[in-house]
């Protein structure tokens, strides 16, 4: 009895045992027996002590725990007599179980937890709608004008702020810190307090602050604080140079505020006033939309009553102003679909896809310990025909299978704990990433899980080994000749779902990863090998006039070219790729005119009169700038194919006029250029290029192309814009491809993770099948050996096996295909070009899913079909 | 078939433990006595009838233990001069057995009702 922690209670037993023996032998002493005859006696009488101690510890409280820890033991040892079996389950559940435990933890972190503000279900988004379809997202920004109005009427139902959180400043190098271009927003002053988020220092926006002659103010992130001023605790009232103009910081955001809207801000570290930032004209405009309007609803009033409420009155504004640049329509959604719509159809893909494989390795699992119970049925059968009850075999099984999934549980914490590491790095561009927490609801899934596994993967196995008598284990493992059918049946039901599934993830990575090579293929119009790009902006307050802006931008370029290593350089007001950055409606003056309300919407490119050389824009008609069409003469323009032929059909436009729907401006089309996208997913728009020497540009991005090495540029150009104005920051400073990457990181991520999934699945098939296979050959061994012995047809016994191998791939190859076709429907979405039902996909799952199932099947039937007959039959 | 045996078995052990915890309490209703002395006053006074194994005491004088109708000691017996473990009646024991005892009577009368019939008729 060494070994057994029992200690106290156990020794108290022996004592008593042995104290009452010792009188039995004394007395039977007593009575006149010899020594070992009294000894013999009293133990006769006795009993069996090992029994009565056993029967006596039985009572004891403990022993329900003492038989579980037996079992655990019994367990870890019976599964480290198979350590491969043993690896590879704990590693196959772990991939299962850490892939959902980590995409759950990103799904209830990012999609289902509410917002930082209070009571952020009363908060919602409005948005404005056009019938339009020229629009990528139907959720179109919002107008000054407009919002004036809707906050006016709408004060019963809800308050209102308004903000604009693709903003931006130059920080001045002041105290030694370097120039810097943060990302900002403007804001109502009551857009905190709507939020319900308190500065932690100083205060928050006044109406006094929220004017156009009000002091300059500002509020700093906690992040943006900490960083730049070392969290100085005193920073309140202090000033920061934003744009070359003094701004006095009254407030710092506590670090749990972020703002994450559909339009970006989670970047955002500078907070302005809106009234005192933003241009008169702005402020009172129908036409231009630079904001979003956050809504918190009246207590008891609903988001679809204020929407219809929205609707009337922006109906009323159209009818008021039927400028063709105001929109229509209003359209709403609560805070948290707005911050994570986007993200909403890839996370719930993924995380299906991650069930999937969770599904698929609970089925190897049990499929292998299928294949362990058929391998030790013999065993199973002896325990029971000995009186081994068969709830404690189905217990044994099931704290098999526990072990396992715990095991491969805290393996899959681990990876997902580094998946969730490397998420929160790899994607500071998604809303919420800093959401993301492993809190008590992920660790109560997690623990759901293992026991999910557990449950499924050991009943599967115990259930399957307890259905035979007895008495046909025993014969079955004595002749086996042909045996052990039914478990295998089992094994390929469970197979069959598997590659089911498992053709569902190939198809969905497929189409995901075909969509993503198509985006990453897109023509952007030019060539993007060697092409830097850094972004700067001249504050009005250093450079107010149009000639300083130019005569900044001429000696820039200048200097840019002249560094040795350029072979081209020049300016543009956003370079391909670089995002939509304005659009104007035009009308043709040598056209008849257009009905009231309608113009031809022109993306709008400010250039300079070598950029078109320089990205490698093909000019195709006519000629580009010349050095005197700047400032009062810069009144020509280039416009691209799509737009010569969508607004001059059949025509030169050349030497054709633009006129500006709202103003007097008129420009002379002097050439055409090539198409480039705005964006790597969207089609080109039809787009003018006027000159950046005047039209009021005050930003630019400077474009430069070099024939190696581009990027060892980077630093001799932020060099010689640093000796041009040590004030002024450069930032965006990346090649053409890295824009290109980043604007693609979501297909990317996305397709790589089901790609990555479906991978693991496949294996875990062929690993299926495999194993199944190897499994039936081995039980079918004699019959093979029978057979080749009366001369059978090795061939024949290879193709025999084989077909019987891969009926369980071909059988869930026809199942999946359909259920693949009905759901990658789900994921229409998440598609760039590519249909989902496309057939070059499903052709290619299908193919690669047999190539790897016969694969999986090849060897076990080889070796089947390879066997020695007198082996065979001698194994008997 | 073998779980109707099975089941057999297992009532028939669980009458014979009833049985045997109440003789245990009853002995005890005399006074404190550690196990080798119940076992021998229960074989003497069923006339040797009872010729059970002391060894199967020890389970069921610690299953009483645990349900606290006897407590344990270790004392020193008067005329061996060795400690042994007596084990004394507590009052939820001796409530206990007031239980059991009624109860057996009522079996022995039930199946007193159906042998004595039983007799008749034959």
């Amino acid at each position: 009895m060494k070994g057994w922690p029992l200690g106290k209670k156990d020794a108290d037993l022996e004592r008593e045992l042995r104290a009452d023996l010792d009188l039995e032998e004394e007395e039977q002493r007593e009575r006149g027996l010899s020594q070992q005859d009294a000894h013999d006696a009293a133990r006769r009488a006795f009993g069996n002590p090992t029994l009565i101690r056993e029967q006596t510890r039985a009572v004891w409280a403990w022993n329900r725990l003492e038989s579980l820890t037996r079992d655990l033991r019994y367990g870890v040892r019976t599964l480290g007599r198979s350590p491969g079996f043993t690896l590879i389950a704990i590693v196959v559940m772990a991939l299962g179980i850490g892939a959902n435990v980590a995409l759950f933890t990103v799904v209830h972190s990012v999609l289902l937890k509410p917002l930082p503000y209070r009571n952020p279900g009363r908060l919602a988004l409005l948005y404005e709608a056009d019938n339009s379809q020229r629009h990528a997202s139907p959720w179109l920004p919002v107008d000054a004008g407009s919002f004036w109005d809707w906050q006016r009427s709408t004060q019963s139902l809800a308050q209102m702020a308004m903000l604009s959180p693709f903003q931006g400043y130059n920080v001045s190098a002041e105290g030694g810190k370097l120039p810097e271009v943060v990302e900002a927003a403007w804001c109502t002053n009551n857009f905190l307090s709507l939020l319900g988020v308190q500065p932690m220092l100083g205060r928050a926006f006044t109406a006094d602050d929220d004017r156009p002659g009000a002091p300059a103010t500002a509020i700093i992130t906690a992040g943006f604080w900490k960083r730049r001023y070392a969290s100085d605790p005193a920073i309140a009232g202090k000033t920061i140079w934003l744009d070359a103009k003094p701004y006095t910081i009254i407030g710092v955001l506590p670090p749990t505020f972020v703002y994450s809207g559909a339009f970006g801000g989670n970047a955002d570290q500078v907070w302005t006033p809106v009234s005192h930032e933003a241009p008169a004209w702005l402020l009172k405009t129908y036409g231009d939309h630079e904001f979003q309007v956050v809504a918190r609803l009246a207590p008891g009033v609903s988001l679809t009553t204020l929407a219809s409420r929205l609707v009337a009155l922006q109906r009323q504004i159209k009818a008021a102003h039927p400028d063709p640049a105001v929109h229509p329509g209003v359209i709403a959604r609560s805070i948290l679909d707005d911050a994570v719509h986007n993200y909403k159809t890839p996370l719930y893909a993924l995380l299906a896809a991650t069930g999937c494989v969770l599904l698929i390795a609970c089925m190897n699992v049990a499929g292998l310990l299928v294949a362990r119970a058929a391998a030790r049925s013999k065993e199973f059968a002896i325990r029971t025909a000995l009186g081994g009850g068969r709830m404690r075999l189905i217990r044994e099984r099931l704290i098999e299978s526990l072990l396992l999934s715990v095991a491969g549980g805290a393996l899959g914490l681990l990876l997902a704990w580094g998946s969730l590491q490397w998420l929160m790095h790899a994607r500071t561009d998604m809303n919420r990433v800093e959401a993301i927490r492993f809190d008590l609801v992920a660790a109560a899934f997690t623990v759901g899980v293992i026991v999910l596994c557990a449950l499924f993967s050991g009943l599967i196995s115990a259930l399957s080994s307890g259905r035979g008598s007895v008495l046909a284990g025993l014969q079955e493992s004595g002749r086996s000749s042909s045996s052990g059918r039914s478990r295998a049946l089992l094994r390929r039901g469970l197979l069959t779902l598997e590659v089911a599934l498992t053709v569902v993830l190939l198809s969905g990575a497929g189409l995901l990863l075909r969509s993503f090579e198509r985006l990453r293929s897109s023509d952007l119009g030019v060539p993007t090998r060697n092409v830097l790009t850094l972004r700067l902006g001249l504050p009005d307050a250093r450079y107010g006039l149009d000639t300083q802006k130019v005569a900044f931008f001429e000696r820039l370029i200048e200097s840019v070219r002249a560094l040795p290593g350029v072979s081209a350089a020049g300016l543009v007001s956003a370079a391909p790729g670089e995002g939509w950055n304005g659009d104007n409606l035009m009308s043709i003056v040598e056209h008849p005119p257009l009905p009231k309300g309608q113009g031809l919407d022109f993306m709008l490119r400010g250039a300079d009169p070598g950029y078109f050389a320089a990205i490698g824009l093909p000019i195709l008609q006519g000629r580009t700038f010349q050095q005197n069409e700047r400032l009062d003469r810069a009144n020509v323009v280039l416009i691209s194919r799509g737009a010569a032929q969508l607004f001059f059909p059949g025509e030169n436009p050349i030497g054709q006029h633009v006129r500006e729907i709202n103003g007097s401006g008129v420009w002379q089309v002097i050439g055409v250029v090539g198409d480039v996208r705005w964006n790597i997913a969207q089609p080109p728009n039809p787009t003018l290029y006027w000159p950046i020497y005047g039209n009021g540009y005050s930003f630019a991005t400077i474009v430069v192309r070099a024939p190696h090495d581009v990027e060892s540029l980077a630093v001799p150009i932020q060099k010689a814009v640093a000796q041009l104005d040590p004030d002024l920051p450069v930032s965006s400073v990346m090649t053409l491809r890295e824009a290109i990457g980043k604007s693609t990181i979501d297909s990317a991520f996305d397709s790589v993770l089901v790609v990555a999934f479906a991978i693991i699945a496949l294996i875990l098939a062929a690993a299926g099948l495999y194993g199944v296979l190897a499994y039936l050959a081995e039980q079918r061994r004699v019959e093979f050996g029978i057979r080749l012995a009366l001369g059978a047809q090795r061939n024949a016994l290879l193709s025999l096996l084989l077909f019987d191998g891969l009926k369980p791939a071909l059988l869930g190859l026809l199942i999946g295909l359909p259920a693949s076709a009905a759901l990658v429907r789900l994921i229409q979405s998440m598609l760039y070009q590519t249909q989902p039902f496309d057939p070059l996909v499903f052709g290619a799952v299908a193919g690669l899913l047999l190539f790897v199932a016969i694969a999986a099947c090849l060897a076990p039937a080889w070796s089947a079909a390879r066997l020695d007959p007198i082996k065979a039959l001698r194994t008997e | 078939m073998s779980s109707i045996t099975k089941r057999a078995e297992q009532q028939s052990a669980k009458l014979l433990q009833g049985t045997l915890d109440m003789l245990i309490l009853r002995t005890l209703l005399f006074g404190a006595a550690h196990g080798h002395q119940i076992g021998k006053h229960i074989q003497k006074t069923t006339n040797d009838f009872l010729q059970m194994q002391h060894g199967s005491l020890y389970p069921a004088l610690h299953r009483l233990e645990k349900r606290g109708w006897v407590v344990s000691k270790w004392e020193t017996a008067p005329d061996r001069n060795r400690e042994f473990k007596y084990y004394r009646l507590t009052e939820k024991g001796r409530k206990q057995l007031v239980v059991e005892e009624s109860q057996w009577k009522q079996m022995i009368a039930a199946v007193a009702r159906v042998m004595g019939a039983a007799v008749e008729e034959s």
